[in-house]
């Protein structure tokens, strides 16, 4: 087990630490520790049912709306215990937003969906909402494309649109990381295309995490990437050097495709 | 083999025919039912029937103050039970513990309530509301004069919203749990509140379902009557409820009377089909309006593609 390098300049912006995830009585992940570069993207890659998943879960407590679940050990974003005893969820998902693999916009307007983030921290119409949800709209490359019909359903729009809309959700209340749980899973080769731009994009100011199982994506959009199998972290590298030279045997056998 | 096969083939037709009968006699009955009371009930329908009061021992006059009372009744019944069976099934379905003890104990008192027979609301509307809520508050309000502790328009809408209270808390919370999890995970991973979520993305989503409940609530409040035969519906009673406190008229009691009571069976009994025809109509009309209210908010909650 190791944490990630420091082969670049980045500071830590997550630490995690002995970090355990049970379900009921059977353990799904861990121990883990592992660092998370800032303003970098790390990926997270294994086969289906490694941990990646829950790992990426318990950094902004999503986990804990799973009722059987518990956890050990520790997440700190900066300097805050995000597991912490005065530690508020509300606040760590504040700060730490989240793509899921399904697109799930609700069922209101274009608007309404960007805007909801904003309006449940208690922005009003007054205010600078609209040009916070035109910010994030182009942020997330989608402003072009439904600027004018902003009045419309969410639903009515393609799947790659879709999930392009969730990420401008997520960016609209300006967090700092931004976790993504095989974002483009469900997507086309185009719309998928669109997205890895896209994180490319965001790691300028934001602190991404994306779980994947396509490891040619994990290489074309991560900075770093974390291999996880069967609920421990096995290695987490510079991605080229763990494409490349992985110091483990079991990731040489994964990403060579000798299973999983 | 071939004998096989035919069996099989009687079979079918057995089925076909034993399910296909059995649904045209529900229609049979539907029908002969319908025209019967529209037979015999169109003709005494009149506008002076539908808006005057019942004159000379009931056995002239119209039923005005009785589809009044109905309505009345059916509203603030409405009025109290959404609310109530809403909170419930929130409380149950978003917040409590399902393996809780009580929350278990809860599930099974909403599961009995819908069982007990309607004439035990009706005792326990005249206990509960009447004797110890209105008389209770006579007591310290009123220096003992009976004001609330009373039959009244107020305790049989109360007595019938406990009645339909079931109603609404089943349908809710199958609606609350047809909200799909990533609506939920969506709005909580931005930041919101437990209650937020429910308020802004759970509630919404479930419009419909409730609606449905209220629909499923409202038609049986309007058919009953046992549960406002001790707490509220009068004999006869030219004026309308204006308070809440007063005593009103009901079609459903209405009839009963007019069926049981009447001192000319030959005269009221043109009348007793025509309430009967009103009920019926008064019944449907509540129906189809909360209905429309239903579909409203569907069109306003689906998107293009659902």
């Amino acid at each position: 087990m190791s944490t990630a390098p420091a082969v670049d300049n980045a500071r830590p912006k997550l630490t995690v630490k002995d970090l355990c995830v049970f379900y009921g009585s059977k353990k799904a992940l861990g121990p883990v520790s592992m660092e998370i570069p800032e303003k970098r993207v790390t990926a997270l890659i294994g086969p289906s049912g490694c941990g990646k998943s829950t790992f990426l879960r318990s950094l902004n407590r999503m986990n804990e709306l799973i009722p059987a679940c518990r956890m050990e050990g520790s997440v700190t974003l900066d300097e805050q215990a995000i597991y912490g005893p005065g530690t508020d969820a509300v606040m760590v998902r504040r700060r730490i937003g989240m793509v899921f693999q399904r697109s799930n916009p609700f069922p209101k307007s274009i608007f309404e969906n960007v805007a909801y983030g904003l309006r449940i921290g208690g922005m009003g119409n007054g205010s600078d909402l609209s040009g916070r949800v035109e910010r994030a709209l182009r942020q997330s490359a989608l402003w072009e494309e439904v600027k004018d019909r902003l009045n419309e359903s969410a639903l009515g729009m393609s799947g790659g649109q879709q999930q392009r809309l969730c990420i401008a959700r997520a960016l609209a209340v300006e967090p700092e990381v931004l976790l993504m749980d095989e974002p483009a899973s469900a997507l086309d080769p185009i719309a998928t295309a669109h997205i890895e731009e896209l994180i490319n994009e965001l790691s300028d100011g934001y602190t991404v995490v994306i779980v994947t199982h396509n490891m040619q994506q994990a290489a074309r959009v991560s900075d770093y990437t974390a291999f996880f199998y069967m609920g421990d972290l096995i290695e987490v590298a510079n991605t080229q050097v763990l494409f490349t030279k992985p110091s483990q045997s079991r990731t040489e056998d994964y990403i060579t495709g000798r299973f999983g | 083999m071939i004998v096989r096969r035919w069996r099989g083939r009687v079979g079918d037709a057995a089925l076909v025919i034993s399910t296909g009968a059995a649904t045209l006699l529900v229609l049979l009955i539907l029908a002969i039912l319908v025209i019967d009371v529209v037979r015999g009930g169109s003709a005494r329908l009149s506008w002076g029937f539908l808006t005057k009061a019942p004159t000379e021992g009931m056995t002239a006059g119209g039923v005005f103050p009785a589809i009044f009372g109905t309505v009345a009744m059916v509203i603030l019944m409405t009025i109290a039970v959404v609310p109530a069976g809403v909170a419930t099934a929130i409380y149950l379905h978003e917040y409590a513990d399902r393996q809780a003890p009580l929350t278990r104990i809860i599930r099974i008192a909403v599961n009995n309530l819908a069982g007990v027979p309607s004439i035990v609301f009706g005792l326990f509307g005249l206990g509960f509301f009447i004797q110890f809520v209105g008389g209770g508050i006579d007591k310290v309000f009123f220096g003992g004069s009976k004001v609330l502790g009373q039959p009244a328009l107020l305790w049989a809408s109360l007595t019938m919203a406990v009645l339909t209270l079931p109603v609404v808390i089943v349908a809710t919370e199958e609606a609350l749990r047809s909200v799909p999890r990533e609506l939920r995970e969506a709005s909580l991973a931005l930041g919101a509140t437990k209650f937020q979520t429910v308020l802004n993305v759970v509630l919404p989503q479930a419009t419909p379902g409730i609606m449905t409940g209220t629909i499923l609530a409202i038609s049986r409040g309007a058919g009953e009557v046992a549960p406002i035969l001790f707490t509220g519906a009068a004999y006869y009673l030219p004026q309308l409820p204006w308070y809440p406190n007063s005593q009103f008229m009901h079609l459903g009691y209405h009839v009963y009377v007019l069926a049981t009571q009447s001192p000319d069976v030959d005269a009221a009994k043109p009348l007793l089909y025509s309430t009967v025809l009103v009920l019926l109509a008064v019944t449907f009309v509540l129906n189809l309006s909360a209905f429309v209210v239903r579909s409203r908010m569907r069109h306003r909650f689906a998107g293009a593609s659902s």
